[in-house]
């Protein structure tokens, strides 16, 4: 551990975590002075090839308050079998099954290498993986075709007892039915009408106690586990209906008058995706993905008119408080994303189109619920088709890299706070003493919900240092932080990964440059990035520019070192001499500038920077330029 | 009281006898010119000669009769005779007025007589029996008068008075009463005729008139009182009811002439006649009545009961029995039968203005010269009165039958159809009425003169023609529009909707799969019988395929649409659950052509009952299901109709929602009403919508209890649709009903998104309309569908004079969709005349038109009043016109006398069928849906439904030989015409009974049910077992063509004598005493006789 750089990048391989500040700033008011925040970023289930989950529970602190799991940092009484948990410093007494553990013999998660480990969790039934297709049928005839050969090469890719469902919309919505016989049935909705989750359910039928359908036939047992759906099915009942179902979806058959745009119901299909899932199976990881190739252009969250000559509302619109649906749309969407985050179903958007798709109004389905947003042409794309074909990709064991309805729960010691989360995730509302004040993003909780992760699943996590100057911090103490994630793996297993990490206080004004050495650039860019970004979505451009500027400035005042009203003079440490250059990148990044970029563009691309590891951010906030010559490998430019 | 109809006597009535006879053109001709009195005699004579000579068996009557009138100082004796005689049973008013003056004192004298108790009557009896000669008629009409007449007056008065008049008339009777009196007493006599009757009936029936009944001819004034003490007695008694019986059945056959010349033949002859002269045994009764004072005691009570006929709920009437010899009052039968050899041989030429058309019961030929056929346009008048305040005075209603799409004997050519291009129908600039035969051409042809509103047209270029000497244009014979009643015009694009030619119409198929529906075996059954029937949708003229589409929808709490593209390998089934805000869920694939799609069309008809085989769903919707259909065709852009199959009270969650409200404790308050409203608004709004789109709907409804019909029939009736009614539906017993109906109901031709306009002459407009259909303003009659059976009922009213030179001219234009989707209009012509006097209003009249009239204005009227008071209306309505005639037009004669007109004399015994229906007097065992769907059915029935509805045909099967395979003659529909040696046929459009008699023979029983004996007979059999013998087959074929007749099927139901199921039988016996309280023929004629005396006094 010769370097920072060396631990920065081990810890991050182990564990998935970077901090901006590697020593810690030991009371609140020094913590303040550093300009930025103690933060981290996170990607909770980073693939650890090296890292098996092992097959029991984590013990907890007994605490109520705390239940924070055992980990390396405990201190273990091994002839009293006793362990003293490092946040709220109870004594705990191990387990019958851990009667037999020693100095020698200790659990994995006492181990200092398995800072993180995984536990698979044995109780509850499992549930089976659900995709839930919402198909737009508005669209060209080719568009159509390369959808529907996508969807039904996706479904190959499904592992058998995976559920499917399956909703087109145009102007009217379709939920198919899947399990009848001889002819295909399908229930349709208007889609100009917003119906609420109840109206929904009883229209499908299925807030009735028994199924109507087949009482006559009290044999057939085998039946009904899943009985509560027509609508969804496992994909080896039904895989040659649902092709067959797929490949004789027909275009929106409702003619479109010259100069209209095709009746879209996007709103009201997601709509009843939701409700479905909602109805059928709460609280169980689903993925509601929605195809579209156009804007909604009726009934709740419709975001343009039919109208062709109205063009869809683009920055200067909405500067000009002139998109007349957005508000309107956003809300109808945000309520959707809402309902879905709390079942934990995930959403995706794949939005094919020439113009805007609303993504702008819909961003937060997918920004909520941790969902894919993928944005293209045309369904006729190797763009679409490569993108889609990944998302179903397999990890080492054969798995698909997602997870669903995952909750990340963030444990502190005393000094620390946590001040929110920037990601992919909604605040579950869970106050504890270990929750701040101040609100940076997603805050007031320590736990959040990521209804749709992959591996490179990434969050910011914000901290607040509480000590106060007077109450110093004994030498050599070292603050600890511990991420729980819990999450249903894509083999449907339940599953928890904990990860515990400490480091080191440091009093700022004697020991500066130990903090300012332990600063990691890079992951103070991508945290600032998010946070302004984060900030952007809410407010005006301009202000976020102004006030990354002021950070900027004000960090430069605290670690440059110059001599004042000579500009040549100013020098700024290795560690921190990359820092500006993100910020020049960061401000004329598309996640910040609007200008040339539609609302959709800029919508997608916020999305993705808010979800993405260090080094894709760090990319994104500043692209590489790779120059290729037949003399070498290529190499990166600026 | 003279019941029947206008007598001979005055020369007006001498027309209307005529007309009966058959004569009536020449006579009528020649009593016009009543001036001539012997020409008018002899006419007269002749036709009475005529009455006379079919029965022969009343010869002896007649010969009196006619041989009295002659006698009889020239005319005027004749007259007075004659009125004697026709006093009651006819109405002619000329000669009446005379001659009713004299009778009514006679008459009068009667009411006194009545005091007398019935039990004197018998010995009465036997005295009168000798008087009894005179006294028949007056008898009757002492019946009649007593009624009205409660005068105490003492017998002898009446002799006084009555002995000229009363006695002329009663005289010819008397011999019969005599002999009647005979028969009472005798009981085995009256058994004989009884018996006999049946059979002898029929070729007595000429004789009959039951006008003679009435008015005895002048013989002598004496024996008339006599007779009609003598008569009375006979009918209270135990004894006089055989002989009533018999005399029933006589009456009957006496039919025709007799109301006129009754009087004449009757009195004669006395012994023999029993048997054939039913008149005569009238007389004998009436005579009863007159002689025995108790007999007018009796007429007291009845009264009471009389009056209570308007409220009449329920009270039985406490009157006796019978107090008129039924066979002596008009009879329906022998009018229709009159008018059937008279009039049914040639054909009906339209030329002439004003002519009043053969009943509907006739089968006649139409030749179409100028005025519309009677198979469209019926009017109840064809003289209108040229002011209002005739009008009023006479409260005759001036209203037209309309049937605008008429189906057409395969002899009569269908409407030519006229395309004038570019510029369309050439029409009158003012008024909008379409060039018709009556338009006026002047200026050498360059403008025409509007025949409506007199206003002065161009004659466009094009349509220039040259006119001729007589001011015609050159080409009036080639041009449809110029020289027919009734033709089509090709529409242009201006009369269409939104000004795009309309595609061709569309039929949905929206099928209740719940519960009920499932397990009758209905979905089954109508799956199976959709895929033949589609290929029989209706087509034009020589089409090769029907334009028609077809769709399919199924249905319980939500619906399911189909997708039936010809390209799909199965059908696509899309569920709707959305009920509270109904669409269409596709487009594409949801109608299409029979043909292309037949795969996949069929593959759907068999899948439906399997997938719902196991359904438990038993809550429907309703009110969506049409909003759906609606919507449909609105997103089709076409107009179509939608085939509505449904089972039960639509109770699930959903727009059109319905609650149980069948409470028959509302029967007889003033709450009745609602019984027959709808329940919510919510189904007269659908119904616009649906309107508006051109969207007719069919009903067919299977329901196991209450459904509400009142409410579910909105829609249809809205929309000009029908609704079918099939309780308690079950495959094995009602599958060739309902099949039958639907495979009727889908071939028919319709058209569509039609509206209908009736012009008329400056002077009257109409007014008011009934039927099925929509009207968003005063004028336009809006029917979203039309078919050939839909009959629209038009009152006018007069809003300026009217002009005897150039009548009144009413043209109705329909504009609608044809079934292969052209826009037509077709115009209808009918050229009436116009009178000063009321006469001839009351010689031009319609009697079945006129109850059609009624019964749809009554049955209309119990939505927004209490049942009585519409009952009480019709009543006096009818009382009034009755009573305007008799002081207007009858000749002077007594109160006591009923006089009918001519053409009316029928009036009270249909207007007590109309009162004692289902809806003005529901029975115990009519449902509150059977009212309501009832009423419904009325509101659009043509003149002969509602003529065999209210009236129905009791045809007896085994009196005329087996060889004779005419259709037997009717009888009356009286439990007295019945003889437990035979059998019967009773049909009035929607049932159809075959009643046995007790004691049939075996070999009938044997040939007929193929068992061997009465007791073996099913009842309730709905089929005849098919057996290879001649009677087998006869009565086979008589069901099949009384079927082929009407436009719903009738399932038929044998009942057997003293069966349980007999009650429902009797139900139609509409000239006996209901059940429920409805007055016999007689109690109610005496009623409405109390009732017009009572205003003419």
């Amino acid at each position: 551990m010769a370097t920072y750089l060396e631990f920065i990048q081990q810890n991050e391989e182990r564990d998935g975590v970077r901090f901006s500040w590697n020593v810690w700033p030991s009371s609140r008011l020094e913590a303040t002075r550093m300009v930025v925040p103690l933060a981290c970023i996170l990607t909770p289930l980073k693939e650890r090839p090296d890292l098996p989950p092992v097959q029991y529970e984590p013990v907890l602190c007994s605490r109520p308050t705390c239940k924070a799991i055992l980990n390396p940092l405990c201190q273990v009484d091994y002839r009293a079998k006793l362990w003293a948990c490092n946040f709220c410093f109870q004594r705990n007494q191990f387990p019958p099954a851990y009667a037999g553990i020693s100095e020698v013999n200790q659990p994995a998660e006492l181990m200092p290498q398995f800072s993180t480990v995984e536990y698979v969790i044995q109780r509850g039934a499992q549930s089976p993986l659900i995709f839930l297709y919402v198909v737009d049928t508005c669209l060209e005839e080719d568009d159509l075709q390369a959808l529907k050969e996508s969807l039904q090469m996706s479904l190959s890719l499904l592992p058998p007892d995976a559920m499917v469902g399956l909703i087109t919309f145009g102007r009217m919505v379709q939920v198919h039915e899947l399990s009848c016989e001889g002819i295909s049935k399908s229930y349709v909705f208007r889609g100009t009408k917003d119906l609420t989750a109840k109206q929904i359910q009883d229209m499908l039928g299925l807030t009735k106690p028994a199924m109507p359908v087949h009482p006559a036939h009290p044999a057939q047992p085998q039946e009904h586990p899943s009985i509560s759906s027509r609508f969804l099915q496992p994909i080896h009942k039904i895989d040659m209906n649902l092709t067959d179902l797929l490949g004789e979806l027909q275009r929106d058959p409702w003619p479109v008058p010259q100069g209209k745009r095709p009746l879209r119901s996007t709103g009201v299909a997601l709509s009843i995706a939701v409700g479905l899932l909602e109805g059928t199976f709460p609280n169980t990881g689903a993925r509601i993905m929605l195809f579209v190739g156009g804007p909604p252009t009726q009934g709740p969250g419709m975001v343009v008119g039919d109208e062709l000559k109205v063009p869809i509302r683009s920055w200067h619109d909405i500067e000009k408080d002139n998109a007349r649906f957005m508000k309107k749309a956003t809300k109808h969407y945000e309520m959707l994303a809402n309902r879905a985050a709390a079942n934990g179903h995930c959403v995706d958007i794949y939005a094919c189109a020439l113009d805007q798709t609303g993504l702008l109004e819909m961003k937060c389905c997918t920004n909520l619920t941790g969902g894919h947003m993928v944005m293209g042409d045309s369904f006729n794309t190797s763009l679409f088709k490569q993108t889609f074909q990944r998302i179903f990709s397999k990890d080492f064991n054969g798995n698909f890299r997602m997870a669903f309805g995952a909750t990340l729960e963030v444990k502190t010691s005393r000094e620390l706070k946590v001040a929110g989360a920037i990601g992919p995730c909604v605040s579950l509302n869970v106050k504890g003493p270990c929750v701040s004040e101040n609100e940076l993003g997603v805050g007031g909780t320590s736990q959040w919900k990521i209804c749709g992760l992959d591996p490179t699943s990434t969050l910011g996590i914000y901290f607040e240092v509480v000590n106060q100057h007077n109450a110093p911090i004994p030498q050599g103490g070292r603050g600890a932080i511990q991420f729980v994630t819990h999450y249903q793996h894509s083999s449907t297993q339940r599953r928890i990964r904990a990860t515990t990490i400490a480091r080191n206080w440091a009093d700022a004004q004697s020991q500066l440059k130990h903090i300012e050495a332990a600063f990691d650039q890079e992951a103070a860019a991508v945290l600032m990035a998010r946070l302004g970004v984060f900030r952007a979505e809410s407010e005006e451009g301009p202000d976020v520019l102004r006030w990354l500027d002021r950070q900027l400035i004000r960090l430069c005042q605290k670690f440059g070192q110059y001599t004042k009203e000579d500009p040549s003079s100013f020098r700024l440490s290795d560690s921190f001499s990359l820092y500006p250059q993100f910020m020049f990148h960061l401000r004329r990044s598309p996640f910040l500038q609007v200008f040339n970029n539609s609302p959709d563009e800029s919508s997608y691309y916020r999305h993705h920077f808010a979800r993405q590891d260090l080094t894709q951010s760090l990319i994104m906030i500043q692209p590489i330029l790779y120059s290729y010559s037949f003399h070498g490998p290529p190499e990166s430019k600026r | 009281m003279n019941l029947n109809q206008s007598a001979p006597p005055v020369p007006p009535f001498g027309q209307p006898q005529p007309a009966y006879l058959g004569h009536h053109q020449s006579s009528y001709g020649g009593q016009p010119g009543s001036t001539t009195a012997p020409t008018s005699y002899g006419a007269y004579n002749g036709p009475v000669p005529g009455y006379q000579q079919t029965p022969p068996p009343g010869v002896s009557r007649a010969p009196p009769s006619s041989g009295a009138p002659p006698a009889s100082t020239a005319q005027g004796p004749c007259g007075q005779t004659a009125y004697g005689q026709f006093g009651q049973g006819d109405v002619q008013n000329g000669p009446s007025s005379t001659v009713q003056m004299q009778r009514l004192p006679g008459y009068q004298p009667f009411g006194s007589a009545v005091l007398a108790p019935v039990v004197s009557q018998p010995a009465v009896l036997q005295p009168y029996g000798p008087p009894p000669t005179s006294a028949q008629v007056t008898a009757q009409l002492a019946g009649m008068q007593i009624s009205g007449a409660v005068a105490p007056a003492s017998p002898p008065s009446g002799l006084g008075y009555g002995p000229p008049t009363s006695l002329a008339s009663a005289s010819g009777s008397f011999p019969n009463s005599g002999l009647y009196g005979s028969y009472p007493q005798g009981q085995a006599p009256p058994l004989g005729q009884a018996q006999g009757h049946p059979g002898a009936q029929p070729p007595q029936r000429s004789v009959p008139p039951q006008a003679s009944s009435f008015t005895p001819p002048a013989s002598g004034g004496p024996r008339m009182p006599s007779m009609t003490g003598p008569l009375l007695p006979g009918q209270s008694f135990g004894g006089p009811p055989v002989s009533q019986p018999n005399h029933v059945s006589s009456p009957a056959p006496q039919v025709l002439p007799p109301g006129t010349q009754m009087t004449g033949p009757p009195g004669p002859p006395p012994p023999p006649m029993h048997s054939s002269q039913q008149p005569g045994y009238q007389l004998q009764q009436n005579g009863s009545y007159g002689p025995t004072r108790g007999p007018q005691s009796n007429y007291g009570s009845p009264y009471p009961g009389a009056a209570a006929f308007g409220s009449q709920p329920g009270p039985p009437q406490p009157l006796p029995p019978k107090r008129l010899d039924p066979d002596a009052i008009p009879s329906p039968i022998q009018v229709i039968e009159d008018d059937r050899n008279n009039r049914g041989s040639e054909p009906f030429v339209t030329g002439v203005r004003g002519q009043v058309p053969p009943l509907v019961t006739t089968n006649f030929l139409v030749k179409d010269q100028g005025n519309a056929s009677p198979r469209y346009i019926r009017c109840t008048s064809y003289n209108i009165p040229c002011t209002s305040d005739m009008a009023k005075q006479a409260q005759v209603p001036l209203a037209a039958v309309i049937k605008p799409l008429a189906r057409l004997p395969p002899e009569e050519a269908s409407p030519y159809v006229v395309d004038h291009g570019e510029s369309g129908p050439l029409r009158c600039n003012r008024c909008k009425a379409y060039m018709c035969p009556f338009m006026q051409f002047v200026e050498g042809g360059r403008r025409f003169q509007c025949c409506f509103c007199s206003c002065i047209n161009d004659v466009p270029p094009q349509y220039f023609q040259h006119l001729d000497h007589t001011g015609k244009r050159v080409d009036a014979y080639d041009r449809p529009e110029l020289s027919l009643g009734s033709y089509e015009f090709l529409a242009t694009v201006d009369y269409c909707k939104n000004n795009k030619f309309p595609s061709p119409p569309a039929f949905i198929f929206m099928i209740d799969v719940s519960y009920n529906a499932i397990r009758s075996g209905l979905v089954r059954l109508l799956c199976e019988e959709l895929k033949s029937l589609l290929d029989f949708l209706p087509r034009e003229g020589g089409a090769e395929e029907s334009a028609v589409r077809v769709g399919f929808v199924t249905y319980n709490k939500v619906l399911h649409f189909y997708n039936v593209k010809s390209s799909l390998a199965q059908p696509q089934m899309m569920v709707v659950s959305d009920v509270g805000d109904m669409f269409v869920p596709l487009l594409d694939g949801f109608l299409v052509n029979v043909n292309e799609s037949q795969a996949v069309i069929t593959s759907l008809l068999d899948q439906i009952p399997e997938m719902f085989a196991d359904t438990r769903e038993t809550e429907t919707v309703f009110a969506p299901v049409i909003q759906a259909g609606m919507e449909a065709l609105k997103a089709a852009e076409c107009a179509g109709k939608l085939f509505l199959f449904h089972t039960s009270l639509p109770i699930a969650e959903a727009p059109g929602k319905l609650k149980n409200r069948d409470d028959r404790k509302l029967i007889n308050t003033d709450k009745e009403k609602t019984l027959f409203q709808p329940q919510t608004g919510a189904y007269q709004t659908l119904a616009k919508e649906c309107v508006a789109q051109g969207c007719c709907v069919d009903l067919f409804l299977f329901p196991n209890q209450y459904v509400d019909v009142a409410t579910l029939s909105v829609v249809p009736q809205l929309t000009g649709g029908s609704v079918y009614k099939y309780a308690c539906f079950q495959v094995e017993n009602d599958q060739e009903r309902f099949l039958s109906d639907l495979r009727r109901d889908v071939q028919k031709v319709v058209g569509f998104d039609a509206v209908m306009r009736v012009r008329t002459s400056t002077g009257i407009r109409a007014v008011d309309f009934f039927g099925a259909f929509y009207m968003s303003n005063t004028t336009d009659v809006e029917l979203a569908g039309l078919d050939g059976d839909k009959t629209v009922t038009v009152e006018f009213k007069h809003d300026d004079r009217l002009n005897e030179e150039s009548g009144a001219l009413l043209q109705c234009a329909l504009l609608y969709t044809s079934c292969a989707g052209q826009r037509r209009l077709r115009i209808h012509n009918l050229a009436l005349n116009c009178c000063t006097q009321l006469a001839d209003l009351y010689r031009n009249c319609e009697t079945d038109t006129l109850i059609n009239y009624m019964a749809k204005f009554a049955y209309r009227g119990v939505l927004n009043s209490p049942v009585k008071t519409v009952r009480d209306t019709l009543i006096t309505q009818c009382a009034q016109i009755l009573a305007c005639y008799r002081k207007n037009c009858a000749s002077p004669s007594s109160a006591g006398q009923l006089i009918l007109p001519e053409c009316m004399k029928l009036l009270p015994v249909y207007l007590n069928c109309v009162l004692k229906s289902d809806v003005l007097q529901p029975g115990a065992e009519v449902t509150t849906d059977d009212r309501a769907y009832v009423r419904q059915l009325v509101t659009s029935m043509d003149v002969a439904e509602t003529n065999v509805f209210f009236y129905p045909r009791l045809l007896p099967l085994t009196k005329s030989p087996i060889e004779n395979t005419t259709e037997p003659p009717a009888v009356r529909a009286s439990d007295e015409r019945l003889s437990n040696g035979d059998i019967y046929l009773l049909e009035n459009g929607l049932n159809l009974f075959l009643w046995v008699g007790a004691s049939v023979q075996q070999g009938v029983v044997q040939s007929l049910f193929g068992v061997s004996s009465f007791s073996q007979i099913t009842s309730g059999l709905s089929v005849l077992p098919v057996l290879d013998n001649l009677l087998s087959k006869k009565v086979r074929g008589l069901i099949d063509s009384l079927r082929a007749q009407r436009s719903r099927y009738m399932k038929l139901i044998v009942v057997k004598q003293e069966d349980k199921l007999e009650t429902l039988f009797k139900h139609f016996l509409v000239e006996d005493k209901s059940l429920s309280g409805g007055a016999s023929y007689v109690d109610f004629l005496c009623h409405m006789h109390k009732e017009i005396r009572q205003l003419l006094s």
